[in-house]
Parts: structure tokens; sequence; C-alpha cells
């Protein structure tokens, strides 16, 4: 069995802590070039490019807040132009309303004052042609009453101021029954 | 120093029943110099796999990263995309979140670092690389040394030479009975622990995954092995062997995961120390 246990054999003899110079001189160089090769020629670049992608981004939401910004502005303009003309149509619709409730007032009173007139001269004319006709049938009838009576009774009614009395109260008389009727 | 030692000197074969069990050890992180060249006769660079994959690290990391990032565009897209979720995560999650707006000047730094060990790590699981090159120490060694540096410069620089000592050694706020008790280990943390820890973390978890993955495939492997003998033993044997295997894709499913925690983690203490430097602590 002591294919198990085998040792292993051939060993280096060198001790794996004790770095030998040329692999201490190897890694030295090797790091620097790769420092150098970094710090010189890859990252500022990639550091400058970083930077400008910052500022772009950056760049990109000043713009942007800045055109939200006009528009709100807009809209507000917007929006006290359309309240503008909004409360000017009320307005002129509110003189439009007025405008026609008062030319409607002043035909119809122009239509009352017309139409009383109308009416004041017609029964103006009328009470006219009533009191001309009441004259006239007055006359008529004393005549006709009085040459009746004179027919009747002779000449005694040619005294006209009795004449008249008798007829006025026959007229009277003839009133009150016509008032009783 | 072969790679894997065990296994190709022990050369086991199917159905070879007296071979011993090749357990994966400290070994499997040594490797072979696949060419070897001097630097100024003052050391030899011997040209390792983890050295050739610390180098393709290096590339892919710098390259990756330029190609991204060359022309970047305001609405990324592609690659650019994918590098910046990356960048973002480092700059967000690490240098802001510890330093704030302060962590912006570090972020290059705490980027290299993050990305560095992560591609390191990732290679433990790259079919063709299955080495993670922070296993070697040195790499772990070397990057937190400069996170040291970087620290320890930084305070002294904010806080002045003796005034950052003093706020490590005596930080203010505190009664002064507890200093005799507090001063030491302020010093021994700050100075020493800080950096070792940081290097020892990394390497440990990268070494200890390596090592796990290793051990279940070589069983995976080796428990086959048995099916020369018959019945029982050889069942027990397929069921070793289809367990491991199992068992080795759930462990590479977890070291994904351990892989970028521990890049992650690395990254995020230094921004941690980069902090305390900047401002005494309370």
């Amino acid at each position: 069995m002591n294919w198990i246990l085998a040792a292993e054999g051939a060993e280096s003899g060198s001790n794996v802590l004790l770095p030998p110079t040329y692999e201490l001189i190897i890694g030295s160089v090797a790091f620097l070039v790769i420092f150098f090769a970094l710090s010189k020629f890859a990252l500022p670049n990639i550091r400058k490019t970083l930077e400008a992608r910052t500022e772009s981004i950056e760049g990109g939401i000043a713009k942007a807040e800045k055109l939200q910004q006009e528009a709100s502005i807009t809209l507000a303009q917007y929006r006290q132009q359309l309240s503008d003309a909004r409360s000017e149509a009320a307005k002129i619709r509110t003189a439009a309303e007025s405008e026609r409730t008062n030319l409607i007032s002043e035909a119809r009173t122009e239509a009352q004052v017309v139409a009383q007139t109308v009416t004041q001269q017609a029964n103006a004319q009328i009470e006219a042609e009533k009191s001309k006709a009441v004259n006239e049938l007055r006359l008529d009838v004393s005549k006709l009453a009085i040459d009746l009576a004179s027919k009747i009774v002779g000449a005694s009614l040619q005294d006209d101021a009795r004449a008249k009395a008798v007829i006025d109260q026959f007229i009277k008389d003839l009133e009150s029954a016509g008032g009783k009727r | 120093m072969a790679n894997f030692i065990t296994l190709s000197e022990v050369t086991c074969k199917f159905g070879d029943n007296e071979c011993p069990f090749p357990a994966p050890g400290a070994g499997i992180f040594e490797w072979q110099p696949l060419a070897s060249f001097n630097l100024f006769g003052f050391t030899s660079i011997e040209v390792t796999k983890p050295v050739i994959l610390a180098m393709l690290c290096t590339v892919i990391v710098s390259v990756v990263f330029i190609a991204a990032f060359a022309k970047p565009k305001l609405v990324p897209t592609g690659l650019q995309n994918v590098v910046e979720v990356g960048y973002l995560f480092v700059r967000d999650n690490i240098a802001r979140e510890i330093m704030g707006k302060d962590g912006d000047r570090f972020v290059p730094l705490l980027t290299s670092l993050f990305f560095f060990v992560w591609s390191m790590n990732v290679m433990a699981i790259i079919p063709g690389a299955q080495f993670p090159v922070s296993s070697r120490f040195a790499f772990p060694v070397v990057l937190a040394l400069i996170v040291w540096v970087v620290y320890m410069f930084l305070g002294m620089k904010n806080q002045g030479v003796v005034g950052y000592f003093k706020n490590i050694a005596f930080p203010p706020g505190m009664p002064i009975g507890i200093y005799p008790l507090l001063t030491p280990i302020e010093l021994l943390s700050t100075l020493i622990i800080r950096p070792v820890t940081l290097a020892i973390r990394l390497f440990a978890n990268m070494f200890a995954g390596h090592l796990l993955i290793t051990v279940f495939t070589v069983s995976a492997w080796y428990l086959l092995n048995l099916t020369n003998f018959v019945g029982f033993v050889s069942v027990i044997g397929y069921l070793g062997s289809v367990v491991s295997f199992i068992v080795t894709i759930v462990l590479t499913g977890f070291e994904m995961f351990i892989q970028a925690l521990q890049a992650f983690i690395f990254t995020l203490l230094t921004a941690v120390f980069i902090s305390s430097s900047l401002h005494a602590e309370h």
C-alpha cells in the first residue's frame, strides 16, 4: 500500500516565500508599464468623456427644465387669454341683453304712449261727436216740442224764458227716464 | 526544478497500480526557465511561464484600456462599454467609497492595481495559461511594496514627516494611559504588518486555490488508474475520479469568484491605507 502514502518525490528545494530577484524586477516593470499606459493614455480620455457626459446629461436636464418652464408660462398666457376672451364675451352678451331689454321696453313704452294718444284722441272725438249730437238733438227736440206744444196750446209758449224752462224740465225727465232704463 | 515534477518524474501510466499518488506540492509553483539572459551583470532574468504570463497580463491590460478609451464616445459602445464598467467600479466602489472626492486623484493607481492583480489571478483558469501569476510571491510583494511606498510618501507629504510618524505612534484622541500598549501595535501595524499582510493575503489565496484545483485534477486522473483492479475497488476508483472531476469544475467556478474578490480586497485596502495617510486617524 505504499503508493497511497507515496512521498512527493523530488522537491524543488527553493522556498516559495523567497521571491527571486528577476521576478521582482519583472513585477515592478509590469506594474509601472500598466500604470503609465493607463494614467497617460487611457484614463484621461475616459475621464474627460465622463465629465462631458455628465455635463451633457445635466445640460439636457437644464434645457428640459427651461423648456418646461417656457411651456408652463405659455400655458398660463393662453389660459389668461382664454379667460379674458370668455369674460369679454360674457360682457358683450350682457350688454346685448340689456340693450335688447332696453329696446323692448322703449318700444313698449312708445307703443303704449301711441296707443294712449290714439285712444285719447278717439275718446275726445267720440265725446265731441257725442256732445255735438246731443246738442243737435236737443235743439231739434226742443224745436219739435215747441212746435208741437204751440200747435197744442197756441202761441202761449212763445215766451222764451218760460218755454226754455219747460223744455229743460222735459229733457231732464227724458234723461232720467233714459238713465233708469 | 520541474513543472509537475512529481507527475513527470513518476511517469505513471494507466493500469500501473504500483504508481504512488503524485500529490502536488510546492513544486507545481516552480518553473523551468525557457530562456535566461543577463541584466547588466546585475542579475539574470529567467524567462519562466509566470514571467511570460505577467508580461502577457501587462500587454493585455494596457492594450485593452488604451483601445477601449482611445476615442471614447459620449454614448459608449462595445469595448468602451465593458471597460467603462470596470473603470467606474474602481472609481465609485473603491476610490470614492473610501476617500470621497479625494479619491479621484488615485483612480489611475487603483485601476492599474485592480486590473493588474485581477488579470494575474484570472490566468489561473485561462486554458493554456492555467497558472495564477500572483501565486508567485514576488508579484504580490512588489505590488505591496509599491503601495507601501505610496502611502508612506503621501502620509509624510500631507502630515509632515514628524507629524505623520507622530500620528501613527500616538493616534490623537486616546487616553494617555493606553499609549504604552497602543504605540508599538500601531507602529508595527502601519509600517510592517500592512504591507506584509497585503502581499501574503493575495499570494496565499492564489497559491491555495491553484493547489486545490491541481490536487483534484490529479486525483481525477489518478483514480482512473485503479481500474486495473476488478470489482469494488474499480467502482470506488471511478466514483472518486468522477467526484474529483466535478469538484475541480466547482472549484474553478469558486476560484473565479476568489480571483475577483482578492483583486478587489487588494485595491480596497490600498485605498484605505492611502485614505489614512491623507488625514490623521482619530
